[in-house]
């Protein structure tokens, strides 16, 4: 399992990567190993408003289908389309996988870093 | 007479006490005694299967099965091969579930890919799901495709079936989407009250090919209407007609929908029937209901599975798009074994006689005055205006005399007529004379 | 094997119908440019593709088929001759009502027998299949809130254990769904319905026997709580196999009911439907249902839509031959045949219930009604055997696995439904072959992994299927 340290996380196992005022949210490695292979993602239109903690889209494997959580408010400045049609790349880089791009980011939940989310992780199971 | 149950009594009693009951009562236990029935249910006593049989002999005599009929308006008379009806009553096929076990349900998974793929031939369309309950509910779940975020509204044309409009508005009415109708001008809807439309919000129009008046729309002028406003085609069309029709693909339409009916099924007092629904690409996900996809076991071998399930209720719950469940899967298997019987050339057949029949009676019933209401092209089903001093009951009345179900009456003046495969000439004629007859008394 | 459209030739096939005795019409514009492209097959070709995908079907006729939750009874064969007799079969939907007093004697007698089982008042056979029937009940509830001027109750409160169905028609039908989380006993934590049912409650959705196969005992309470909360009480009948005559949702405290008829009274699935969901309620909600019913007027009966009705859910009368099958079956079991069939099939659940115990760990350890589930929670843990490999090997040995994977409330789940019409000696020889399976796979557990071997094809890759979705046949480019 990988934790990258210039990385930040949330309790509901996404990952946060700060570029300038912005940032990429993707699905943790933890995640995705979770959720098996994934088959599809839904997600959000560019210019859509997000709120921390609610779900900005999902993501579905054969038989379950999982909410994405907004770690920040802010609103959706870009979305990765290429995971559209070939969401195995979020199990196979989890990390390069990043599914939105926000910007005008107003508020944020309380993250953790790699040491922190990897000891959550931990306590998971 | 009897249960079907079949351990005996001496069975039943050694098995209550093996799995540790004293009594038939015990297993309900859990049930309080203020909710029990402590009595007999108020119902006649059981029947032999001979005493069921003569019973609904009985009452299947208080039918009147007409031997000629020229009505439609949603449910047709056609043809059904033998081989339809030897193929679908195959006990493996009646006594299954939804084919949730892929690996022993192959039969079942393939018979619905051969039947989307047929429909998507049919409409021209990329995707067709495994069906919906009937046509009208067909078009109420299309129409519920269509709703986003800022389009809510969905317009239908005035010159639908009456059902599906019905349908449609239960269920608009449920998930809030508003609902506008579009009026209709001479049996077709009228297209500059569709160009006037508000472009804001307009989700997707409904209209049908032919429409429930038979006329054949101008489709290819709506869907350019409809596209500019930003909104979705949703074409519901008669299966039959597409053996020589244009598709609702050929017009550019989002979604077909149509009932399915006229594919093998009898009239059956409108049940039950099949409502099938195709669509393009992009919209396979939002397609409610089954769908089967083809994939290989792990020997490589090709197989079918239920797939893009997340989409469904059993996972999505509150948020499928969605709640259907069972559908039709035999009377789909039925539709498919209909079309691989007739093939391309009798379907097209069916079609040309359908239209031409149509057509022939349509001419004659003009010669005994009852004129046609619309001016525009029809396929196999349109109204006329009775003659002066003549009423529509009077008509029908006297057709049904002579064993003939003339068409639907719409109102005291009115008539809808329908011809298929199955009028023949000489039945037409004599329907002829009966009203000339009656015009002349 | 081959798809249909792999077989035949250009030009092959029958002609079917004559040639016309009419002058042709001409489409004009409207004529499509090319033929539609479908199989041309001669038919004893068609006909030998049929009854191979016939063989690779498995249905209650080709064994034992305990799918929990499906009811998964015998289909007396008499009820299909009945339905394809043309006295009800060549009727159309429109003829005049002096001409189909016959279908119209079914649709009431159907419904006063039902009524009588359920204990509602009145009942449509509009809805096709079960989850049309929920999304009708709960146009019913709000119409009949809407009625009373009470319109803010936008909240229909459903078990966690509840089929999917259930939350999926209340949001169809404009509601907001409360999931209530069920007690450790499986059934509904009276506290947390408490808690839950106020002023915004339109109603609540329920199964007694419960998902789980437990009936609920504080039903009264339960109803009694959402009624005092001025919500209305919806029956989900997928689980009546159980206590029909012997219990009745309208005695418990429902206001609303759907039924099954393809399951509880013995209509065929058809591999997926048609099915019949009619929907029954009591007297007050009445105007509301949707449809025509047919109405006895002196002799005779006569259509009638209720007065304040929510409108059509589909178009005419309902899935009418199915219905016509219910009748029939109603009138072979009558007033002993269905109290008698509702205790063999709890007894035949129990029984194989008592078979298991030992091998397999019961979710819930006590009696159950129509229905039990097992859970593979410790095996799956301790040797990686889930719910799917036990469901996987009993392919081989021509018996259809349990639903796996529900209720959602207990992980691994196996939910089985034996029915009333098993013989004892199918349930022993199915009980014994699933305590094999299990124990050969706690011995050797990567074998498991591999089943079914015999099958016509293997574990399929539903992975793949969903990812590049493949649902139409693409004929070769020529």
């Amino acid at each position: 399992m990988n934790f990258p340290k210039d990385l930040k996380y949330s309790k509901s196992h996404e990952w946060v990567k700060q570029e300038g005022t912005q940032i990429l949210v993707g699905l943790t490695d933890y995640a995705q190993d979770a959720l098996g292979d994934l088959v599809f993602v839904n997600l959000p239109e560019p210019g859509d408003a997000l709120r921390a903690g609610e779900a900005l889209g999902d993501v579905e494997s054969v038989k379950a289908v999982s909410d994405i959580i907004s770690p920040v408010d802010g609103t959706v400045a870009e979305i990765n389309e290429t995971l559209l049609d070939a969401p195995e790349t979020i199990n196979q880089s989890p990390y390069e996988a990043w599914l939105i791009r926000v910007k005008d980011i107003f508020s944020e939940e309380d993250l953790m870093n790699a040491e922190e989310y990897e000891s959550f992780c931990a306590a998971q199971t | 007479m009897g249960s079907y149950v079949p351990n005996t009594k001496k069975e039943q009693e050694e098995m209550l006490r093996a799995a540790g009951f004293s009594s038939f009562d015990r297993l309900y236990d859990d049930i309080p005694a203020d909710v029990r029935l402590n009595r007999e249910l108020k119902l006649p006593s059981g029947l032999s299967e001979m005493e069921v049989r003569s019973s609904l002999e009985e009452t299947g005599k208080k039918n009147h099965v007409f031997p000629h009929i020229f009505r439609g308006a949603g449910a047709y008379r056609h043809y059904i091969p033998a081989f339809v009806k030897s193929t679908v009553s195959k006990e493996a096929f009646v006594t299954a579930y939804t084919p949730y076990q892929a690996e022993i349900s192959q039969g079942l998974l393939q018979s619905i890919f051969e039947y989307q793929t047929m429909i998507c031939s049919l409409t021209g369309m990329d995707v067709s799901n495994a069906s919906v309950y009937d046509g009208a509910a067909a078009a109420a779940e299309a129409v519920a495709m269509c709703r986003e975020r800022k389009r809510d509204t969905v317009y239908v044309s005035a010159a639908v079936q009456p059902q599906a409009l019905s349908v449609i508005r239960t269920y608009c009415a449920g998930n809030g989407i508003k609902l506008v109708l579009v009026q209709e001008k001479d049996g077709r809807t009228d297209l500059e009250a569709l160009d006037a439309l508000p472009e804001e919000a307009f989700a997707c129009f409904y209209v049908q090919q032919p429409n429930f008046y038979g006329c054949l729309e101008d489709c290819s002028a709506i869907a350019r209407i409809v596209h500019n406003k930003g909104g979705k085609l949703i074409l519901g069309c008669n299966p039959i007609s597409l053996g020589i029709l244009k598709s609702p693909g050929d017009y550019g339409a989002d979604i077909a929908v149509g009932e399915g009916q006229p594919l093998g099924m009898p009239l059956s007092f409108g049940g039950p029937y099949l409502g099938f629904m195709a669509a393009r690409k992009e919209l396979m996900r939002r397609l409610p209901g089954r769908i089967v996809g083809q994939t290989a076991d792990i020997d490589g071998k090709r197989g079918f599975v239920l797939t893009l399930q997340a989409r469904e209720q059993h996972i999505r719950r509150e948020k499928a798009s969605s709640n259907i469940c069972s559908n039709q899967a035999l009377c789909a298997m039925t539709a498919a074994a209909y079309l691989a019987v007739m093939g391309a050339r009798g379907l097209a057949r069916a079609a040309e006689s359908c239209m031409a029949k149509a057509h022939y009676l349509q001419e004659q019933l003009e010669n005994a005055g009852c004129r046609r209401v619309h001016q525009g092209p029809y396929f196999h089903e349109f109204v006329t205006v009775c003659p002066p001093g003549l009423s529509s009951p009077q008509i029908l009345k006297a057709l049904e005399k002579q064993d003939f179900l003339g068409g639907l009456p719409l109102d005291d003046s009115r008539i809808l007529w329908c011809a298929t495969e199955m009028n023949t000439k000489t039945e037409i004629d004599q329907l002829v004379q009966i009203i000339k007859e009656v015009a002349e008394a | 094997m081959k798809l249909i459209f792999e077989l035949g030739t250009d030009g092959q096939g029958t002609d079917l119908l004559p040639e016309c005795d009419v002058p042709k019409a001409d489409p004009g514009p409207f004529a499509r440019s090319s033929a539609v492209r479908l199989p041309q097959v001669s038919e004893v070709e068609l006909s030998r593709h049929y009854a191979a995908l016939a063989r690779r079907a498995h249905g209650v006729s080709d064994g034992f088929y305990p799918l929990g939750s499906c009811t998964m009874k015998y289909s007396p064969k008499i009820n299909e001759e009945l339905a394809s007799m043309r006295e009800f079969t060549g009727i159309h939907p429109l003829q005049p009502e002096d001409s189909v007093q016959g279908c119209l004697e079914v649709l009431a007698r159907c419904e006063t027998m039902l009524c009588e089982i359920t204990g509602m008042d009145s009942m449509s056979f509009q809805p096709a299949a079960g989850a049309h029937g929920e999304f009708t009940g709960l146009l019913l509830i709000r119409a009949y809130h809407k009625s009373r001027g009470d319109e803010q109750r936008r909240k229909i409160i459903v078990p966690d254990s509840a089929h999917g169905t259930n939350p999926a028609s209340a949001a169809m039908a404009g509601y907001e769904v409360v999931n209530l989380p069920s007690g450790p006993d499986g059934c509904v934590d009276l506290d947390a319905l408490k808690q839950a049912a106020d002023e915004k409650t339109a109603g609540l959705m329920l199964t007694n026997p419960n998902t789980v196969g437990l009936f609920d005992r504080n039903i009264l309470d339960i109803t009694k709580i959402i009624h005092d909360a001025g919500g209305l009480c919806y029956y989900d009948g997928a689980n009546m196999n159980a206590i029909m005559g012997i219990a009745r949702p309208g005695d418990m405290g429902f206001d609303i009911v759907h039924l099954n008829l393809h399951k509880t009274f013995s209509t065929p699935h058809g591999g997926g439907g048609p099915g019949s969901g009619p929907v029954g309620c009591k007297a007050s909600l009445s105007r509301f249902l949707p449809g025509f019913l047919p109405n006895p007027c002196g002799s005779r009966y006569s259509l009638k839509r209720p007065p304040n009705s929510i409108g059509d859910v589909k178009a005419f009368y309902g899935n009418f031959l199915v219905v016509l099958k219910a009748y029939a079956y109603l009138l072979e079991l009558g007033k002993e045949g269905i109290p008698e069939a509702a205790r063999n099939a709890v007894l035949n659940a129990n029984y194989m219930m008592s078979l298991l115990k030992g091998h397999f760990q019961a979710a819930y350890d006590r009696p159950c009604m129509h229905e039990f589930v097992i859970t593979l929670e410790q095996e799956k843990k301790t040797s990686g055997i889930s719910a799917a490999d036990i469901a996987k090997a009993l392919l081989d040995h021509g018996i259809h696995p349990p639903t796996m994977y529900f209720p959602l409330i207990v992980q691994e789940a196996l939910m089985i439904e034996p029915t009333e019409t098993e013989p004892r000696e199918t349930l022993e020889e199915a009980a014994k072959v699933m305590n094999q399976i299990l124990d050969e796979a706690q011995k050797e557990p990567s074998t498991i992994h591999l089943q079914p071997l015999h099958t016509p094809v293997r574990r399929l890759d539903e992975v793949a299927a969903a990812r590049r979705p493949i649902v139409c046949y693409e004929y070769p480019q020529e």
